[in-house]
């Protein structure tokens, strides 16, 4: 058996786990606000300016920036072994990993212009 | 209740046939039958060539994982009342090539087995007196050594199926019950084979080890736990000097 060290393996789990405990914890409240409370009026929903204010605060840039990265690379990872063991097409290992990665790194630049264009 | 069942059994007689066929088996219908006792009533009153593997009766031994019903189950804990009216289809264990009947091969897994080390691996000579743990210790690792080395979840494992070097759900998790034994000083050396591509991170977590698991192991659980102390001893590798990893 070949002992190979893979060491961007574990970074891509770390950023796989860390993104669906922070899409877990982050992503129902903020669709629970934005998505049913304040639309039906169950909250005062907060004006432009004030979340304007919010958003270009460096923290909740940093903290919304992250949880973009994050989720985006967790969803890659669960899509790259979801083609390529579900569909069986290990032969396109690196096709399949470009791809999925790719499009998670695409998304976090936009994601990254997208809260820096904010400002 | 009916008074008879029948059993589907999966045949395989590489002398006579060149690929599995099904043998129908009617079998008395008991309320206290397992499956195993159903194959036993097969094997010494119906069809003595019906090969498989059995021995404790108990879930001890794990000598009679089989695919019943399309499950990767022990056939001594798997009760004919739980798949009346049947017929029950009885095939060998998945992802390993069959010997004969019900009996599959099991080198794969005994020669990747010595590769984790699954033995108390020590600094200095054992004390005279007994190596006493807390409670606490013992707990740490206790769950992991509840295998019986059954091979259900490697029958159940999508990811062993597909990939043959693959450690497999219950290597990692005796090397687990080893590596969170505190007397046991051999993680550093089972680190390279379990962070290897073959080992830990071949696992995709689709759980199916922990549910087949009959004895409540959790290798899922014990390839997580790795995968974040692995990912640990990597972020730290890549961040510190050399001395202070």
């Amino acid at each position: 058996m070949t002992v190979v060290r893979r060491p961007v393996e574990p970074l891509l789990w770390l950023a796989f786990s860390a993104g669906g405990v922070l899409a877990a914890l982050l992503v129902p409240a903020l669709l629970l606000l934005f998505g049913v409370a304040f639309p039906l009026g169950w909250l005062p929903a907060p004006g432009y300016p004030h979340l304007d204010a919010v958003v270009r605060h460096p923290l909740v840039r940093l903290v919304l920036f992250a949880l973009c990265v994050l989720a985006l690379f967790h969803a890659a990872h669960r899509l790259r072994y979801t083609v390529r063991d579900g569909l069986q097409l290990r032969r396109l290992s690196g096709l399949i990993d470009a791809s999925c990665y790719g499009a998670a790194l695409a998304g976090s630049a936009a994601a990254g212009y997208l809260l820096l264009a904010a400002g | 209740m009916a008074d008879t069942i029948t059993l589907e059994v999966a045949r395989y007689r590489p002398e006579q046939e060149d690929e599995p066929t099904t043998q129908c088996y009617e079998i008395p219908m008991r309320r206290e039958w397992t499956v195993l006792d159903g194959l036993n009533h097969v094997k010494d009153r119906l069809d003595g060539t019906l090969s498989f593997r059995w021995s404790c009766r108990m879930g001890i031994c794990g000598s009679c994982g089989m695919t019943i019903d399309g499950d990767p189950v022990l056939a001594c804990e798997t009760f004919l009342t739980d798949h009346h009216p049947g017929p029950v289809r009885v095939e060998p264990l998945r992802n390993f090539p069959v010997i004969r009947d019900l009996v599959v091969e099991l080198t794969d897994f005994m020669a990747k087995l010595p590769h984790v080390m699954p033995w108390l691996v020590a600094d200095e000579p054992p004390p005279d007196t007994e190596y006493l743990q807390k409670p606490a210790e013992v707990d740490e690792y206790q769950q992991y050594s509840m295998c019986i080395n059954c091979m259900l979840c490697y029958a159940a494992c999508p990811v062993y199926g597909l990939e043959r070097d693959f450690l497999g759900p219950a290597l990692i998790a005796l090397a687990q019950r080893y590596n969170l034994d505190s007397r046991d000083h051999g993680d550093h050396d089972r680190l390279e084979i379990l962070s290897a591509p073959e080992g830990i991170w071949d696992c995709t977590f689709v759980g199916e080890c922990s549910r087949a698991c009959p004895k409540g192991v959790d290798p899922a659980g014990a390839i997580q736990r790795y995968k974040l102390e692995a990912a640990k001893r990597t972020v730290r590798s890549l961040l510190l000097p050399r001395g202070r990893r």
